[in-house]
């Protein structure tokens, strides 16, 4: 047999190949992340009429706004917990992102990828109340118990319908889920609850749109409340990279991945991100906000009713299938 | 030893003391949302450690149920503690001595159970079979006790939901009425579906 080229590569690579792998997906996800927030100030601009231009470079301009604004300092305020919060929602983006195979090749190819993407959207959770907790506001800590509020509502529905893909690939590896859409139907195709209920779930775990109560206009901020400069730079980036490492997961998941005619698998690939988190990232301007007390029961009466079945009817031809 | 077994020993090494160490914390610390997330971490770095030994799912549902769990418990905590000890500074430590002396016998056992039960050597997979699987895993614990799981779970599932409804301060005759036909429902919280 001859060797394959991992084989004989040199040591060190082996070594080094991830942590470049790393950085890639780092720098991809930051400039997913850029083009999310630079569309957001595009739709604002068009919103209120004004120059196109300034809504491109409105992400820019606040990122510059905000290096250089100083902390603001809160008496009491738990800042380890506070500073670890804010932090966490850029890292949990990356760690997301890792798994996800661009153009046939992932940094972590996970046996389990798809429970390593629900395990990290979890984490969100902690990384969102941790940022209401430790500012020591009222505001900010009613924002991060509107945030549990909703998830208790989202987290279920999302966590049946990340089952639905893995059972109709009979894999929870990424890559193999992606493999069993190669040329057939894509998932998204015969199970659109289970995508729309993901993409659903997308949308709450980055705060965004819908789903924004936790740092709505009602109470200050919430979660974002108190926060100032680079913290509160970290946070709004972090919101628009767990959007975009979403996106990414989802085109794996149900939209075929690198499937496609003509073109190569990355460009595919790319392609299905960019537009799906164009979509993700215009929700927010048609949709009104939910009110977490009256989605939860959405959550629990509509959406998992609706995800389960998904999963049964997913379930029964994965049965007959085989 | 080969490269690979170095790393993996150092990896488990720093698992093993952020988990101890985190574990120390939760009683050291005097904030509620400190010794919740400390404990967090302790869990997460065992759910890590199970990675060394190739139990991908359970270590990594490990880290996914224990973020869930923790993040719940804050819900508990300003829910059901009175005067909300939670926003306050206060001692992680209630009963000492009873808690240290209960602490000692269950580490003795454990750790004495851990060394002394004479563990099976590793046989040869058989062909086709996935080594720490969670196939093999199942097998191992419920291979023989299907039977056992199958009439226990049913009862299992009536006591739940009988809990349920013993616990249930509102049934349906408080929400729909005596004829259980008063429609839109009489509940305290307005819900989405407008029921």
């Amino acid at each position: 047999m001859p060797p394959t080229p991992h084989d004989w590569s040199p040591r060190g690579w082996r070594v080094v190949e991830p942590v470049v792998g790393a950085l890639v997906v780092a720098v991809l996800l930051g400039g997913l992340a850029l083009a999310a927030a630079s569309l957001d100030g595009v739709l604002a601009a068009r919103g209120r009429s004004s120059g196109m231009a300034a809504g491109w470079s409105a992400p820019l301009a606040e990122a510059a706004r905000l290096m250089r604004q100083r902390r603001r300092t809160i008496v009491a305020a738990d800042v380890l917990l506070w500073r670890v919060g804010g932090a966490a929602l850029l890292v949990l983006a990356l760690l997301k992102a890792v798994v996800v195979p661009v153009g046939g090749r992932s940094v972590a190819d996970l046996a389990v990828g798809v429970v390593w993407f629900n395990a990290m959207d979890v984490t969100v959770w902690a990384a969102v109340w941790l940022l209401g907790w430790g500012a020591n506001s009222a505001h900010a800590l009613v924002g991060g118990y509107r945030f549990l509020a909703q998830g208790l509502a989202y987290e279920l529905p999302l966590m049946f319908a990340l089952t639905a893909p893995a059972v109709a690939a009979g894999s929870l590896r990424l890559a193999e889920v992606e493999a069993a859409q190669q040329g057939g139907a894509w998932f998204v195709l015969w199970m659109p609850v289970a995508f729309a209920v993901f993409c659903l779930g997308v949308v709450a775990f980055s705060v965004w749109g819908p789903l924004s109560v936790p740092a709505g206009v009602d109470v200050a901020g919430g979660v974002l409340a108190e926060l100032s400069g680079v913290d509160r730079l970290l946070v709004l980036a972090g919101r628009y990279a767990l959007l975009a490492a979403g996106a990414a997961f989802a085109v794996p998941m149900f939209l075929g991945g690198a499937d496609g005619p003509v073109l190569p698998g990355w460009a595919w690939f790319g392609l299905k991100v960019v537009l799906l988190l164009a979509l993700l990232v215009a929700l927010r301007r048609h949709l009104p906000v939910l009110r977490p007390d009256r989605f939860v029961e959405v959550g629990w009466l509509v959406l998992l009713p609706a995800v389960l079945l998904q999963v049964l009817v997913v379930s029964v031809v994965a049965v007959w299938r085989y | 030893m080969g490269g690979t077994e170095v790393l993996e020993s150092v990896v488990f090494w720093v698992l093993a003391v952020v988990a101890v160490a985190s574990g120390v914390v939760v009683f050291r610390v005097d904030s509620m949302a400190r010794a919740t997330y400390a404990l967090a971490v302790s869990f997460v770095a065992v759910g890590l450690a199970l990675l060394l030994v190739d139990l991908h799912y359970i270590g990594i549902i490990t880290v996914l149920m224990m973020m869930m769990e923790m993040a719940v418990m804050a819900v508990y905590m300003v829910m059901f503690m009175g005067m909300n000890p939670a926003l306050m500074p206060m001692s992680m430590v209630h009963d000492n001595r009873a808690a240290i002396a209960a602490a000692v016998a269950t580490f003795v056992v454990l750790a004495g159970g851990a060394l002394l039960v004479p563990w099976p050597s590793r046989r040869e997979p058989e062909p086709g079979a996935v080594l720490g699987s969670a196939a093999e895993l199942g097998e191992a614990i419920m291979g023989s006790h299907m039977l056992v799981m199958l009439t226990v779970s049913p009862a299992m599932l009536a006591t739940i939901v009988a809990g349920v409804v013993l616990a249930q301060a509102r049934g349906r005759y408080d929400r729909l009425g005596d004829d259980l036909d008063r429609r839109p429902a009489d509940d305290p919280q307005p819900g989405g579906v407008g029921r």
